[in-house]
């Protein structure tokens, strides 16, 4: 393999790894904080997919759409935090798997009811479009690296967030012991509906920059949420820097994966029954990765504890 | 209900069949909801659209939604076929439900006419009289690909498809008539919607061109990311990613690709051209693939019909093996295994007026049969 081939699926392994820790990030501090199973964040990507895709059948900006979705996806996040997910909480895992899971269901029928069944397409916007040279002579998708950009971008930003504000505080006091915050007079409601809300944000974030790259359509977001809910429990469930490098390890395992394998059977195989189990380990090896990590650190790299 | 309602009952609903008996009646199971509801509800509109312009009244119709589920689609063929008491069966898209439904179909003594699915095993050793295939069998198209591709001076391709079974055989077919060397051979999962690894293979391959089958969503999110990428090496499909239906969602990154087809609709042929018209005039839409071949089926139906009635089988087989009806398609006549033997076309996609369409640029193979007719016994 030629070292421009290995740079641009470095590349795309990364691109992935960024999409799935916005999606992660979420999931993860909900976790942390709340200590919610949350089924439905993939009903929250696929809000940010349809509103971006709407606002930008409206306007024609792919820009407004971006904002559109992200104050869809984070306004429903917040009305579903207030009206469902609030007394959920001190109920145990199943009754929070299962209301989140009836979410799911209610949020695919709105959306094929209001949009109907066959797939949206959003354009990427001229800026973006085709290709551009890196050093060295690789070619690569403008629109594939502003998701890079963006992705690092949020994940620096969230960083400072816990790490250097008054809410990061708030947030990591919560994740530690919530009973003696709310003792400590810190409105617990307020920052949970908004944890959520910032949650579910990043997620319509997610599904809205994946639009012009795949179809908008219902159910786009119950494959995603699989993966995120493998990268946090790689990256130890709470953490957002164990999200971030679960993502990038689960990104880069499932790229290189899929073009590795099938080449490396070849040589000990004839071609198509190399490139067919190539392919079908290939697609199992995320979950062997996360088995082997879960072998050596049972919960996850930068997990607690408990 | 006592026992005399009941009998009156049964005395009416015995007589109402009997009204019927002159009659034909068509059972269609068809998918017309979820993912694949385009193709269904192409075929049903192409199919009514030649029941009405014969204008008969003696044919009972029939339909329902088999959601793309074989379960679904097994328990409405015994519903037809039990209680309906249907003559002929029509309208399956997919092959795995082809599969599921045909072989009992036909065993219980009803004809089989199929407008799309054409998997292997019904076209070789499962063959069946009472079962013909109006659309191709499953590797025409890619055969044509391949023939193609060696025309058009092509001597490396990089070949991909999804991981199962139609994905295997279309890669199959390809390779049967291409007479280059294969780049490389690459198998995505099934339902795959990135496509960026691939991608960044295909630029790295050296291939001169691409074979694609990846049939629905995953070809417009195929064709869309590889557009997007910059890499240029030439692209060849089968129809159906670049078929009318879904042109617009793949949006102008399909202009220019040639695919390989048994029909279009710029084919200058009478029959063809009053059928893009009226097919235009009635539902505000350009006919798709899926269309033509549910017209030409009803239309084989219809010109059976006119020679004798399915009950009585022997008959009526002989005039649908006769295939005496006008197709859209121009030439057309069965093999000995009851799928088509008919040209395929090369066909480039451009762009008319504000629409994207098919225009027909050659021929990749003429009278094209398929490989598995010697494996046929009947």
């Amino acid at each position: 393999m030629s070292a421009a081939l290995l740079i641009e699926q470095l590349l795309n392994g990364l691109q992935f790894g960024v999409m799935l820790f916005l999606m992660a990030a979420g999931l993860t501090l909900i976790f942390g904080v709340m200590g919610l199973i949350n089924l439905a964040h993939g009903s929250l990507y696929m809000i940010g997919a349809f509103a971006a895709a709407g606002v930008a059948g409206w306007t024609g900006s792919f820009w407004l759409a971006l904002m559109g979705a992200l104050m869809a996806a984070a306004m429903i996040g917040a009305l579903v935090e207030m009206v469902v997910i609030r007394r959920l909480y001190d109920r145990d895992h199943l009754d929070q798997v299962l209301a989140t899971f009836a979410l799911i269901l209610i949020f695919s029928e709105g959306t094929r009811f209001f949009f109907g069944s066959l797939p949206l397409y959003l354009d990427t916007p001229d800026l973006l479009s085709g290709p551009t040279t890196l050093p060295g002579g690789i070619e690569y998708s403008k629109y594939r690296l502003f998701i890079i950009a963006v992705g690092l971008a949020v994940g620096g930003g969230l960083f400072w967030l816990i790490s250097r504000t008054r809410i990061g505080i708030q947030i990591r006091a919560g994740e530690a012991d919530r009973e003696m915050i709310a003792a400590l007079g810190v409105d617990i409601r307020k920052l949970y509906t908004m944890v959520f809300a910032l949650g579910a944000a990043l997620a319509g974030l997610a599904g809205a920059m994946i639009g012009p790259i795949q179809s908008v359509e219902v159910g786009m977001g119950e494959p995603v949420l699989i993966l995120a809910f493998v990268v946090i429990v790689i990256g130890g469930i709470g953490s957002i820097k164990g999200a971030f490098i679960g993502a990038l390890l689960v990104g880069l395992t499932d790229t290189l994966g899929r073009i590795m394998l099938p080449q490396l059977f070849g040589m000990f195989m004839d071609a198509s029954s190399a490139t067919t189990v190539g392919a079908s380990l290939a697609s199992m090896s995320i979950y062997i990765l996360m088995a082997g990590i879960l072998l050596f650190k049972p919960s996850g790299l930068f997990g607690g504890q408990s | 209900m006592n026992l005399k309602t009941l009998a009156m009952a049964g005395l009416m609903a015995s007589t109402s069949t009997m009204a019927l008996a002159d009659g034909v009646s068509i059972g269609m199971i068809t998918t017309l909801s979820g993912g694949g509801a385009g193709l269904g509800i192409d075929v049903r509109d192409g199919f009514m659209l030649a029941i009405e312009q014969s204008g008969r009244d003696d044919i009972e119709m029939i339909i329902e939604d088999d959601e793309r589920a074989p379960d679904r689609a097994v328990q409405l063929a015994d519903r037809m076929i039990q209680s309906d008491d249907v003559d002929i069966m029509t309208g399956i898209i997919w092959s795995n439900l082809a599969m599921a439904v045909i072989p009992s179909t036909t065993a219980q003594g009803v004809f089989y006419l199929s407008p799309n699915a054409g998997p292997s095993q019904l076209a070789g050793a499962g063959c069946h009289e009472n079962y013909f295939n109006v659309a191709w069998q499953n590797d025409g198209l890619h055969e044509a690909a391949g023939a193609y591709a060696n025309t058009a001076g092509y001597g490396n391709s990089f070949i991909l498809a999804p991981n199962y079974p139609a994905g295997r055989d279309a890669l199959t077919g390809y390779q049967r008539m291409f007479e280059g060397d294969v780049a490389e051979e690459v198998y995505t999962q099934l339902g795959q919607t990135d496509y960026a690894a691939e991608i960044s293979q295909i630029r790295n391959s050296g291939a001169d061109s691409v074979y694609f089958f990846l049939p629905g969503g995953m070809g417009i999110a195929f064709v869309r990311q590889y557009a997007e990428s910059g890499v240029d090496i030439p692209l060849i499909g089968p129809a159906f990613s670049f078929d009318q239906g879904i042109l617009g969602a793949v949006g102008e990154a399909a202009l220019g690709v040639h695919n390989t087809s048994q029909w279009s609709q710029d084919l200058d042929n009478p029959t063809n051209v009053a059928f893009v018209e009226a097919f235009q005039a009635e539902y505000g839409r350009l006919p798709s693939l899926y269309a033509s071949q549910g017209f030409d089926t009803a239309n084989l139906i219809l010109s059976a019909m006119e020679v004798a009635h399915p009950d009585d089988a022997d008959a009526f087989r002989a005039a649908l093996e006769a295939a005496n009806f006008d197709s859209t398609r121009g030439d057309f006549a069965f093999g000995p295994n009851h799928h088509p033997i008919q040209d395929i076309y090369v066909r480039e996609v451009v762009m008319q007026g504000d629409v994207l369409t098919n225009v027909v640029v050659g021929t990749a193979l003429e009278d094209h049969g398929d490989a598995y007719a010697d494996q046929c016994q009947m």
